[in-house]
């Protein structure tokens, strides 16, 4: 099975250590990824403007897919993946939808597609990879490590495009994959709460609070390091980090993993290949406790 | 003029057609508020407010209050509506609102002609692209002139 590797805008741009790190775990377990340099933009940015053209953005970037002769877009940021899957979703469920949406692609040359299959590569790990093969590539057990999961929003919700699925009440994949690696999860509260990234662009202010809610609690259960599936969660955590420690005069200094690097360690990847590098909570004192 | 008319009429038609509920299914327990991210820090801010100031047809005060953009789009009130209420959805169609009223705010606006111009929120400029290619990563940045035609119909 081959699976269309879908970027998005956040990762290549601001988080490529996401980027190398999943292709890492993903060649380590002999998974294939195609590059199609003509997706774009998921929509995502501008569904609070624009609904249909998010959509339209969307249904796209599900055509070029399937033009290439792919039928499963793997994506790495959970903001994507719920945005293709609700077109995808809304695509099957709503024929005068569907049909609007085709009238418009076909001005470019492209045809409405309702049989691409959309996957989070977090869910290909749990789902399709599994757990026991995963857990025959650790080469070097996480033990001692305290991580706190975070789950985020769009990597669980809206629940209808994620029917049958785990849901935001009783979440479990994360949690799963980590023991995999030997690593001990730490429960600190707030653990449903969103990072607060979407108000970045409209109200810095609020959006740096609600990170920092989670943050404190984070320190205060003890962890090791953050592990999530998002970059623009990351970019609150990691990136912003620093900013909320000097506007709230604090100290965390929380190293911000996302999964494939945490995974990665544990196969015995090295850390430049994870990018771990280019964190910029620098991960050496979580490093050196494992080694 | 015929698109914001098209929406206002949307919305009001959304009161009573929202999902398979009805928004006068409301019965204020609270839910919504008291799990909102935002309104532990922004009291101004509540979903349960946004309900009932649709359903008491005061759109233009909700409008242009911009209260809806204090919304993360987590969708964690809707998940968790006893009553099956679609309040994510409901405050989506506001912003969409707001913004075909030219009320959004400026970085809204700026994302939607970046997304136009570029094809990406986030531009890739040649010095990103050398990074990727040191780091083995394949270039990116195919033609987006069909994109333009979508988003500018």
């Amino acid at each position: 099975m081959r699976y269309a590797l879908f970027l998005g805008c956040t990762t290549p741009a601001r988080s490529r250590q996401y980027e190398m790190s999943s292709r890492a775990v993903l060649e380590r377990l002999g998974v294939e990824v195609v590059d199609l340099s003509e997706f774009s933009c998921c929509g995502y940015p501008i569904k609070a403007s624009d609904y249909y053209k998010a959509l339209l953005i969307s249904a796209r970037n599900l055509a070029i897919c399937k033009s290439k002769g792919l039928s499963t877009i793997l994506t790495i940021c959970s903001s994507c993946n719920s945005m293709l899957r609700e077109c995808a979703y809304l695509i099957s469920k709503d024929s005068e939808l569907k049909e609007k949406i085709d009238k418009d692609l076909k001005k470019v040359g492209l045809s409405v597609e309702d049989d691409i299959e959309i996957k989070h590569i977090a869910k290909l790990l749990y789902e399709d990879v599994g757990l026991e093969e995963i857990g025959s590539k650790i080469e070097r057990p996480l033990k001692g490590l305290k991580i706190a999961n975070h789950y985020g929003c769009h990597y669980l919700m809206p629940k209808e495009i994620y029917e049958g699925e785990e849901d935001i009440l009783n979440p479990y994949s994360l949690d799963r994959i980590t023991e995999i690696t030997g690593a001990q999860i730490v429960h600190y509260g707030y653990e449903k709460s969103c990072c607060g990234g979407p108000l970045l662009v409209s109200d810095e202010d609020t959006a740096l609070e609600i990170a920092r809610q989670k943050l404190d609690r984070v320190k205060e259960a003890g962890a090791d390091a953050i592990n999530l599936v998002c970059p623009f969660c990351s970019l609150m955590y990691d990136g912003n980090q620093k900013g909320i420690e000097r506007r709230f005069e604090t100290k965390y200094r929380i190293p911000v993993l996302y999964i494939t690097q945490l995974l990665g360690l544990s196969m015995g990847i090295d850390s430049k290949s994870l990018g771990l590098n280019l964190n910029v909570v620098k991960a050496r004192d979580l490093i050196d406790k494992i080694s | 003029m015929d698109s914001l008319m098209e929406a206002e009429e949307k919305l009001r038609g959304f009161r009573e057609t929202i999902g398979s509920q009805k928004l006068y299914a409301c019965f204020e327990c609270g839910h919504c508020s008291a799990c909102c991210p935002v309104k532990r820090i922004r009291q101004e801010y509540s979903p349960r407010k946004i309900i009932h100031m649709v359903l008491l047809d005061m759109l233009d005060e909700l409008i242009s209050s911009n209260i809806v953009w204090y919304c993360t789009n987590c969708y964690l009130c809707q998940e968790l509506c006893p009553q099956g209420i679609r309040i994510a959805d409901l405050i989506l169609e506001l912003k969409n609102l707001s913004f075909k009223r030219g009320l959004s705010p400026d970085g809204i606006r700026r994302q939607f002609e970046l997304l136009k111009t570029q094809g990406r929120i986030y531009l890739l400029d040649e010095f990103d692209q050398k990074k990727r290619k040191k780091a083995g990563l394949p270039q990116l940045g195919g033609s987006i002139d069909d994109l333009r035609v979508l988003l500018e119909g």
